[in-house]
């Protein structure tokens, strides 16, 4: 499997690693009244989608950046990769 | 005063050098290192400082540019400085002081070991160590790799020079992986 990473281009999926549901980029606020709930959602909670999912993947032989990995769980076909943290920031991350 | 004997990451006294054929691999020593991780909100300014230390533009994805002081991309706004130890042992603190605010620095000398090749067909060598383009690759480009399971810095400076930074701690797997892919393509 080829990941096409924003920066560097095509490269081998070997060098990465997978880490999950794009999702845990939403952590919850840990100050809010209902904190205790949200953290077991975030932690314990997943959707097991068969078809397009978005997912968090560590470019761990190369750059070393994060990114958010739109794929298919049924074809594995990639169909978007995107710097997770221009994701994060997009969501008001970071700031 | 105790009596210290310095040695190579490959624990010689002196560099190690393998010639197979036309190319030969050469442990270099005599390199500091120090990495430059720019701040939050303060990209901009770091790249300007950056510039001004390097006596060159930052090098943007997957270039390194500068003189006697250079730099080479690592991640997004990360740069990895080198620069000749001699001269600059303390090149930590230097880029320190060059970077002021707006970035952080780190002293990565004894962290890493360096390999250049030198000679031809470089190529032909390479595309057994590592999975890079190498199509891709000319004298100015830098590319972090797998090479031999180890996380390398592959940096071009010319077609007929290569320098490979591996961690200091693997410095024994780095060079029997690219002495034994010299003797298998040569």
């Amino acid at each position: 499997m080829i990941i096409n990473h924003p920066l560097l281009g095509p490269r081998d999926a070997a060098e990465f690693t997978y880490l999950g549901d794009a999702s845990m980029i939403d952590r919850p606020d840990w100050q809010a009244e209902d904190a205790a709930e949200a953290f077991y959602d975030y932690a314990y909670l997943r959707d097991n989608l068969a078809g397009e999912h978005r997912e968090l993947w560590y470019h761990e032989a190369g750059d070393r950046s994060w990114l958010v990995v739109t794929r298919d769980t049924t074809t594995h076909e990639i169909s978007k990769v995107e710097l997770a943290r221009d994701v994060a920031r997009a969501r008001g991350r970071s700031k | 005063m105790h009596d210290l004997i310095a040695i190579t990451a490959l624990g010689g006294t002196t560099p190690r050098v393998d010639t197979v054929a036309g190319v030969t691999c050469t442990e270099n020593p005599a390199v500091a290192l120090a990495s430059v991780a720019a701040r939050l909100g303060q990209e901009a300014k770091a790249q300007k400082a950056l510039a001004k230390l390097i006596d060159a533009s930052a090098p943007d994805v997957g270039q390194h540019a500068g003189g006697t002081i250079a730099a080479f991309w690592s991640t997004p706004d990360q740069w990895m400085i080198e620069a000749p130890f001699e001269s600059h042992e303390d090149l930590a603190d230097q880029v320190n002081s060059a970077m002021g605010d707006s970035a952080s620095v780190t002293e990565q000398t004894d962290a890493w070991t360096r390999f250049d090749l030198t000679g031809d067909p470089l190529a032909s060598v390479l595309e057994l160590l590592c999975i890079l383009d190498l199509r891709k690759i000319s004298a100015g480009s830098v590319a972090c790799c797998s090479i031999h399971h180890v996380g390398c810095f592959v940096l071009c400076r010319s077609p007929e020079e290569f320098s490979i930074y591996g961690p200091r701690s693997s410095a024994g797997s780095l060079h029997h992986a690219i002495v034994t892919a010299m003797r298998s393509a040569l």
